[in-house]
């Protein structure tokens, strides 16, 4: 059996009154694209900051490729190779969309600000690969005509994918999208679905908080559901949407007296 | 993108910048026809530049507030000054037993010394309070600043080591290959003013100071101060360490101040507490927004013109308001700070950017009304 | 070397002075999210300005008594703050309401030093003199000396401190304050209007410092245009001690922040054996000021600012 990705167990968090997460746990194969999903306000979010390292949890296993760690620091957990976007989208808005990508390849290079100012040649290969690179991603993504465009002033389709670029410039072997689909439509997403077939082609694996279900029953290996920060449910789409806790947990409970329910396509 | 377009153009960037050379050299002599006190004052604004562009990196490039960064301006004077003067000698009997001599270290040595304990400051005032949010970083730091000069006010007992408010006097001007620049020299028969030798060191300093700048500013280590000011979440996500990134900006912009301070006591003789209150800070600040934070043409813009301009005003306004009122209504101290005052509220309130910001990129899309315009804000947790 | 006794009372003066000052900041930081760099000097000009109208008064007036000439010269002092601060508002602040955090900031800086200016110009650059409105003759109270200018400030301090929490906690007035402080945006839905509140803050904040600043003249006898500067720090940094935007904890900081310094002042020399003496009183408020930002940061009694979200 080959190990998970990533692996998580007994990830517990809680803001004040309020258990945001209690006892989550994920499995992620290599090369999957794997869902999470669940109502509003379930926890995808805080348990995306926690994978991160932006949310430091009360408790939890962590394990990527089969190295154990604890997500304290956001930057270190970037450079083990998690990297995500954001529900809100959060672009460097005022460099440019070139810029934003080759930020992007900070972890992944050397370089300190000495080289800088002495301009050593390892500083200006660095440069230099830094930017082709980038330019190269920028391409493959399909935005490299915004190269100068301040990034703010990009349209928001290209926005999200400006977002994506960046975050695939850390070279990393998960890649965690937070409602990547949000605001965009039928057109952009069949675009985005495409593009994401292309990222788990190159190799990378893909962990998606979405709650467009066409898009998720299209593109997901896996799911799980969150509801109240425990998981629900968890298996194959098509098994997850016919999970009665989850038509639940979406739907809620007929009303007693209500008829009795058509099944579901 | 600079270095492509310099690449392009090599002919004109190489002719543009022996333009620049060539009016850096003559300014002085211009302005020497007016009087030494306009040289003078063009070395000051040199050193000015060189505290814009350090005040720079930490506010412009990291996007940091500080308000205290005119103690490591003192840091490097002070370090000179002791170094470089009898005053420990005088006062240490044991220092004057070791150096019989007299503690005379040349500038080369001392520079890179200030630098480093001034950088070393920055680190010691950044560590703590890197974490707190913008305001309270602001006026941490002025506290700070604050600190620094009533220590370098009080240190003078029970063991004297600033001399208090007296300040630190007969400190050794610079020795630069046998010359020394506090008396005047002859050059092929023409005589150069030793206000003139200070002016040229101190302008290839700043254009130093300039290309250094520069060359951060176009780095992997540039990139990730913008992306820690734009937004520093998301840079940490990236991979950048901003607590470290942030500590650097610190210290490297301190670093260029003790500099700056450096040469400052060597070339002005005597250094006190007084050439280091808050008004200082504040005016290299207001030097930078009046620029263009973050713009490096900008800020030497901003430096040069807050530097420059009182000292047209100490010339001209006095005689106009006699000849107008007979009497001097403003005189120029309070012209000067008056100035500052409204560089600073001005700007801010009609060309925040500045006067000569970054140029912008990019074309305005249209925002279709379906569509909500996307800007950087806060995800939910 | 004064006694205990001594040091607290002291204390307690110079804390019910920066209790006042801090008021201000700290209301105005619970609305706004904002420093107000200038508050202090708002506190010079009404002092100067309290100390020109006595003069005058004095000199139109000879047989006025001299705790009527105090009473005046705050009463003068009042509306010079209040106008001068909601000036500050307009023309500074309100532009930059959406701006980045750090754009009114260095506004308000801009505006301290066009203060001072304008202060320079009027008043003159030298330290002028207050005189001595109230009887010199110290009251002692159990081995201590306490003028009667001093014994007023703690008095008065806590009159208006005691009037201010009621009229936030128990008026109309004050409940549209608080709204305003945590949500603006939703207090305006129920009809509370934030501009008006923000002036109403303002112009309180700068009320209490015109007494502050005249009763700071009062004690010290003294006034000058940069007299503004060090309690509009120490004022801000008691502020924060007591947890920013949070009333009571102004009141408390305030105090806490002046016995400290007191105390301090009072001991450091037999603390470190000579090496640092009084002359280093400044520096207490600014290690204050730095320890509690950097390991209290929401201060004694917790911050209270408005949700920025």
């Amino acid at each position: 059996m080959v190990e998970p990705l990533l692996r998580a167990r007994g990830v517990n968090k809680r803001f004040g009154g309020l258990q945001a997460l209690a006892d989550v746990g994920i499995a992620i194969d290599r090369g999957q694209v794997y869902g999470l999903i669940g109502p509003n306000g379930a926890g995808k979010t805080t348990f995306f900051n926690v994978l991160t390292g932006l949310t430091v949890p009360d408790a939890g296993e962590f394990e990527l490729d089969g190295r154990r760690y604890w997500p304290k620091e956001a930057h270190r957990v970037a450079q083990l190779g998690i990297a995500r976007t954001f529900q809100n989208i959060r672009l460097f808005p005022e460099m440019t969309a070139l810029e934003n990508v080759m930020v992007g390849r900070h972890a992944r290079c050397r370089a300190n600000a000495l080289d800088a100012v002495l301009r050593t040649p390892r500083a200006r290969a660095e440069e230099a690969a830094i930017r082709i690179d980038s330019l190269k991603l920028m391409q493959d993504i399909g935005i490299d005509r915004y190269a100068q465009h301040q990034a703010r002033t990009l349209p928001y389709g290209d926005q999200r994918r400006l977002e994506i670029a960046r975050a695939l410039a850390t070279e990393p072997k998960l890649l965690a999208l937070d409602e990547p689909a949000a605001g965009m439509n039928a057109t952009e997403k069949d675009g985005l679905r495409a593009l994401l077939q292309r990222i788990r082609a190159t190799g990378v694996t893909i962990l998606l908080i979405e709650h467009d279900v066409k898009l998720v029953m299209g593109l997901c290996d896996r799911v799980t559901v969150l509801d109240y920060g425990k998981v629900i449910a968890e298996g194959s789409p098509y098994d997850v949407q016919r999970d009665a806790a989850v038509v639940e947990a979406y739907l809620g409970t007929p009303h007693p007296q209500a008829q009795p329910r058509r099944a579901l396509a | 993108m600079p270095e492509a377009a310099s690449a392009r153009r090599p002919a004109r960037a190489f002719a543009g910048a022996a333009a620049v050379a060539v009016a850096l050299a003559l300014l002085p002599i211009l302005a020497g026809a007016m009087g030494d006190a306009w040289v003078r004052g063009l070395c000051f604004a040199a050193l000015y530049v060189m505290l814009a562009l350090g005040l720079n990196i930490v506010v412009g490039f990291a996007g940091l507030l500080d308000l205290g960064y005119i103690a490591f301006y003192a840091v490097g004077a002070y370090v000179y000054a002791l170094l470089a003067s009898p005053h420990l000698t005088e006062h240490f009997p044991a220092l004057a037993r070791a150096f019989p001599g007299g503690l005379h270290m040349p500038i080369w040595a001392v520079l890179p010394l200030g630098a480093g304990l001034a950088a070393a400051f920055g680190i010691l005032l950044g560590a703590p309070v890197l974490k707190l949010r913008g305001d309270y970083l602001a006026i941490v730091t002025l506290g700070f600043g604050e600190i620094i000069r009533i220590f370098l006010n009080n240190l003078n007992a029970p063991l004297n080591f600033t001399n208090g408010p007296a300040g630190i006097t007969l400190i050794e001007p610079v020795h630069i290959a046998g010359l020394d620049l506090s008396h005047s020299t002859t050059v092929l028969g023409l005589r150069v003013s030793s206000v003139l030798m200070y002016y040229y060191l101190l302008v290839a300093l700043a254009v130093l100071a300039i290309v250094v700048c520069l060359r951060l500013q176009d780095s992997r280590l540039g990139r990730a101060w913008m992306a820690i000011r734009e937004d520093e979440i998301a840079a940490r996500t990236m991979g950048i360490n901003v607590r470290n990134v942030k500590l650097l900006a610190f210290s490297l912009g301190a670093s260029f101040g003790g500099i700056a301070g450096g040469m400052f006591a060597a070339f002005q003789g005597f250094v006190s507490p007084e050439s280091f209150s808050l008004m200082e800070s504040i005016i290299v600040l207001s030097m930078i927004v009046l620029g263009g934070l973050g713009h490096v043409p900008g800020v030497v813009l901003g430096a040069v013109m807050l530097a420059m301009l009182p000292e047209a005003l100490r010339h001209t306004a006095v005689p106009v308001q006699q000849w107008l009122f007979g009497r001097v209504v403003i005189d120029a101290e309070v012209l000067r700070m008056l100035l500052y005052g409204l560089a600073t509220v001005g700007i801010m309130l009609y060309r925040p950017r500045g006067l000569w910001p970054a140029p912008r990129h990019g074309v305005v899309a249209a925002v279709t009304p379906d569509r909500p315009a996307a800007a950087a804000g806060a995800s939910h947790g | 070397m004064d006694t205990l006794l001594q040091q607290l009372l002291n204390g307690l003066v110079l804390g019910s002075l920066y209790a006042l000052i801090a008021l201000g900041y700290t209301m105005v930081y619970g609305v706004l999210n904002l420093i107000n760099f200038a508050h202090g000097d708002v506190l010079m000009v009404g002092a100067l300005a309290a100390l020109s109208a006595i003069g005058y008064l004095h000199g139109a007036w000879p047989g006025l008594p001299g705790w009527s000439l105090l009473i005046l010269g705050i009463l003068a002092a009042i509306p010079v703050c209040v106008a001068l601060s909601l000036l500050i508002e307009r023309i500074a602040y309100r532009p930059l309401r959406h701006a980045p955090r750090l754009a009114p900031l260095i506004t308000a800086i801009g505006v301290s030093i066009l203060i001072q200016t304008f202060a320079m110009l009027v008043w003159g650059r030298n330290y002028l003199t207050f005189p001595q409105l109230l009887p010199e003759a110290p009251m002692h109270i159990g081995g201590a000396t306490l003028t009667v200018t001093k014994a007023v400030v703690i008095v008065l301090a806590a009159l208006i401190m005691a009037g201010l929490l009621w009229l936030v906690n128990r008026t109309r007035l004050g409940r549209a304050m608080r709204a305003t402080a945590e949500n603006p945006r939703v207090a305006s839905l129920m009809g509370v209007s934030p501009d008006s509140v923000i002036a109403v803050t303002f112009a309180i904040g700068a009320a209490l410092a015109a007494v502050a600043g005249v009763m700071i003249e009062s004690t010290y006898s003294v006034a000058h245009f940069y007299m503004g500067f060090i309690p509009g720090l120490k004022a801000f940094t008691a502020a924060v001690l007591g947890g920013i935007g949070n009333i009571a904890g102004a009141m408390v900081g305030g105090i806490v922040l002046g016995l400290i310094e007191s105390l301090g002042a009072g001991y450091i020399g037999d603390l470190t054996g000579g090496v640092f003496g009084s002359n280093y009183q400044d520096v207490f408020a600014f290690i204050v000021l730095c320890g509690v930002l950097i390991l209290r940061p929401s201060g004694l009694l917790g911050e209270r600012v408005a949700d920025r979200a």
